[in-house]
């Protein structure tokens, strides 16, 4: 069972089998592939990153000094398209997902190992054509490509980098399809559906939002580009084509997509929660439900994003009322990892401390999208830095949250190390304090009305910018701590035991790292998950 | 370490390591095809919609449009397209019961069942853009009434019926390279999912074909 | 998977009929029916896209229920596509 430190240099593991870089590059396990996507995603969070810094620094002062307006334009163009879609996407489905995922469930790989790899080659052509994009000068549509600008009115590198989104959208397809197939067909004997750790059941629920959704995004953008290349007549007013129908086939994919940038985030604080609560985790049969309930639900709300946009008064007022509805399973989420919490002996180590953070912003960034979800207020406040801070509490406050809890959480398996944790904790504390700084003070300027997507704003939003401003230089900071001590803690960081969190589930049954199969043999599944009642109370943390 | 896997696992070609059984591995692989066809569903289902939207709105200009679509071709090609579905049935069913020579038979015809879609489209095509510059864009020439959004429905008819051409053409390549694999004797009774797989394709291309031929061709009374 | 082998009958008579619908759709639609043109079009075509499927695609022998779930859901969220949208274009004039 324990396993010390000397054992861990001289056992065969995934990461020390093979060596040099075909090992890599062709390899099908699902392990190594989850290392290349952390590779190609960290690359990108920090191009996105840039862009997101140069945009706070341009808004630092009310005048537009540091850049000409088109260079902004194309700084939050591209600050979105490449956080959406080369990091948030991918982030934990494709780094953790893949890499958990057939260990949670008992198996030694995901069911189709070549398509596995095959979608990280396509994230990664589209990564290089997105590069490409950025490097040839780059494109100002907005992360939405609305039609017609970006048909008809812009002369950037639109075909390019819809063209990236299209290649990277077939590896995020090809993930779900992977995930649904395995989940469905690969568990170990014993492991039931009600006994899925919530992990795979999030992961299973964006899965079904990948495969359904995506395509609906690559074909709109496929006529974008088509309409650009050929002449195409599909969303040109000029001949009576409805701008509109683009927006419609957009957001059917894109609202969805940001349950993609959630959900899988949501699996992971679950995990987190229960572990470091040591208790089962509340409603288990509610909080599985609840996923699958958002995934589907998201679906029938997409037009919310169009309500200034002249849709039907009628349409619309349909789509504010099914938005609500997804107030009531996220609510169930939130609920219920509080009564987890509940009399549980909380243990203050960095993993949870993430998830803390989680569970705050996620619930601010879910409660003002009930603001914009009603049509009088959404009238009000659409377009404004009220709709950035409410997708940013979502997407960093929430989604990056829970990728660095879990990377966190399983780093020890992933790399067989610990990493140190006064300064886990530390960047954990001031990714926090970062973020609220950089983000509420938006929710106030939209409120007052300054507008997004302005390179210039009125001298009175100025105390309001540059605290936004200071809040990102600390987020920054923030982030690149935890990068610098994962890469020290490789060679430096103590050999972490089979389980270092006295976790319940499959993966801290097996060596860390673990074998290239995974299991010695085929586990046979007798207990229910998250059975913190049966094992110690105390988490050995790794100080 | 298990020094050897357990004896009812039976040593076979086939088997990728990280199943347990064959069984498991043939219900994976069909299941990764459905769940790859409602993906396909979706990608049309965007056009589609757009499709349904514009004829909701230019009810008149879609029936002018569809007068001018070559009635003929489109029928013939529906009739060539189910005959090859029907000889991509039966390769499958020969590959099922083993029968090697009939099952790469009958993936030749469905290739060039395929090929003489493809060529009739060709042929339409040319017509269309060369003879009748009804390619939309700056060339494009339309006598009749609504100009415009006959444009809009020839950039439809275009969009939709490339996209299926193109399916058309993935599907004649992976037909051949089961029907080479199929030539070189890779498949018997107890392993054929390459072509199951490959049929499903063919056959969902099919039926893309059976609604996109009334939605252009047939929703006006009049005939070129 | 139960391997399930249709007979060769079986299949040429689904391809007969489905050429029979052919040669009725293109039929009917020389009738002057207004907008029923596209109604019956379509009514003919599904028939024959639940040919292709069930037999020749095999849906009627799949012993699979989670087969015939994806089956189903692919549809079903196409329908959630066509028809939300729809409701936007339908109801614009209401006001």
């Amino acid at each position: 069972m324990a396993t010390t430190a000397v054992a861990l240099s001289e056992r065969e593991n995934y990461l020390n089998k093979e060596y040099g870089i075909t090992s890599w590059l062709f390899t099908t396990d699902h392990k190594r592939i989850a290392l290349l996507y952390l590779i190609t995603i960290t690359f990108f969070f920090f191009i996105g990153g840039f862009f997101a810094l140069l945009i706070r620094l341009e808004l630092l002062t009310p005048e537009g000094d540091l850049l000409l307006a088109d260079t902004y334009n194309k700084m939050f163009t591209m600050h979105g398209q490449v956080m959406v879609f080369f990091f948030l996407i991918p982030a934990v489905p494709a780094v953790l997902g893949n890499f958990l995922i057939p260990i949670m469930i008992g198996a030694k790989d995901l069911a189709f190992p070549r398509v596995n790899l095959l979608s990280w080659y396509l994230l990664a052509i589209g990564g290089c054509l997105m590069i490409y994009t950025i490097l040839s000068g780059g494109v100002d549509t907005g992360w939405t490509f609305y039609t017609p600008l970006s048909t008809h009115f812009l002369d950037t590198h639109v075909i390019t980098a819809a063209l990236a989104i299209f290649v990277a959208g077939f590896s995020s397809i090809l993930t779900g399809l992977n995930f649904i197939v395995t989940i469905h067909r690969m568990r170990a004997p014993g492991m039931t559906w009600s006994r899925l750790p919530l992990f795979v059941w999030a992961n299973y629920a964006t899965s079904i939002i990948q495969v359904l959704g995506t395509p609906v995004l690559a074909i709109s953008l496929m006529l974008v580009a088509l309409e650009r290349i050929f002449n195409l007549g599909i969303f040109n007013p000029q001949l009576g084509g409805d701008p509109l129908l683009f927006q419609h086939l957009f957001w059917f994919y894109s609202h969805p997509a940001v349950y993609i940038m959630i959900l899988p985030g949501m699996g992971v604080v679950s995990e987190i929660v229960t572990c470091f609560s040591r208790k089962r985790i509340f409603g288990y049969k509610f909080m599985a439900l609840a996923v699958i309930a958002i995934a589907v639900l998201g679906f029938l709300v997409w037009a919310h994003h169009m309500f200034v946009a002249g849709i039907s008064l009628y349409a619309a007022m349909v789509f504010s009322l099914l938005s609500y509805f997804v107030a009531v399973p996220s609510a169930i989420k939130v609920f219920n990892w509080t009564a987890t919490m509940f009399k549980g002996s909380i243990s203050y180590s960095t993993p949870m401390l993430y998830a803390f953070g989680f569970i705050g912003l996620f619930t601010m960034g879910g409660l003002t999208g009930l603001f914009v979800a009603a049509l009088g207020i959404d009238v009000h406040v659409t377009d404004t830095y009220f709709v950035i801070a409410h997708f940013h509490y979502i997407m960093v406050g929430g989604m990056v949250m829970a990728y660095l809890g879990g990377m966190h959480f399983w780093w020890p398996k992933i790399s067989g190390r610990m990493y140190p944790e006064f300064w886990g904790r530390l960047a954990a504390m001031i990714i926090f304090i970062g973020f609220n700084l950089t983000f509420f003070p938006q929710f106030v300027l939209g409120w007052l009305g300054m507008p997004r997507r302005y390179w210039q704003y009125s001298p009175e939003f100025q105390v309001l910018n540059v605290l936004s401003t200071a809040g990102a230089t600390i987020l920054a900071v923030g982030y690149l701590l935890p990068m610098l001590y994962f890469l020290w803690s490789m060679r430096y960081g103590k050999a972490a035991p089979e389980n270092p969190w006295n976790g319940a589930g499959l993966e801290w049954k097996i060596s860390s790292p673990p074998v290239t199969d995974n299991f010695d043999e085929t586990p046979l599944v007798t207990w229910e998950a998250y059975n913190y009642d049966e094992l110690p109370q105390e988490v050995p943390v790794g100080r | 370490m298990a020094d050897s896997p357990p004896a009812v696992v039976t040593h076979n070609p086939e088997l990728q390591h990280h199943f347990t059984t064959l069984e498991q591995q043939t219900e994976a692989a069909v299941m990764g095809m459905w769940v790859f066809l409602i993906t396909e569903i979706m990608f049309f289902g965007g056009m589609f919609a757009g499709y349904m939207i514009y004829r909701f709105m230019y009810y008149q200009a879609w029936l002018e449009g569809s007068q001018h679509m070559d009635f003929w071709y489109g029928s013939i090609n529906t009739v060539v397209l189910l005959c090859s579905s029907l000889t991509m049935a039966l390769a499958v069913r020969s590959t099922q019961l083993g029968l090697r020579r009939s099952s790469v038979v009958l993936l030749l015809i469905t290739i060039l069942f395929g090929l003489a879609f493809l060529g009739i489209k060709g042929v339409e095509y040319y017509g269309h853009i060369v003879d009748e510059h009804q390619f939309p864009g700056p060339s494009f020439r339309f006598a009749g009434a609504y100009t415009a959004q006959v444009e809009m429905f020839f950039s439809f008819y275009f969009a939709m019926t490339g996209f299926h051409a193109l399916h058309m053409v993935i599907g004649v390549g992976l037909v051949s390279f089961v029907a080479y694999h199929a030539w070189k004797g890779r498949y018997h009774a107890h392993y054929y999912t390459p072509v199951e797989n490959v049929g499903l394709y063919w056959h969902f291309v099919d039926i893309v074909w059976i609604y996109l031929y009334p939605l252009f061709y047939l929703i006006s009374h009049i005939h070129k | 998977m139960s391997a399930h082998i249709a007979s060769k009958k079986l299949y040429v008579t689904i391809w007969a009929s489905l050429i029979g619908l052919t040669i009725l759709t293109a039929a009917v639609s020389y009738l002057e029916l207004g907008a029923f043109n596209i109604v019956l079009a379509l009514v003919i075509a599904t028939a024959k896209m639940l040919l292709v499927a069930l037999f020749f695609m095999g849906v009627k022998y799949i012993s699979e229920k989670m087969t015939l779930v994806v089956i189903v859901a692919g549809l079903f969220w196409l329908m959630i596509l066509l028809i939300l949208s729809m409701t936007d274009y339908i109801s614009r004039p209401w006001i």
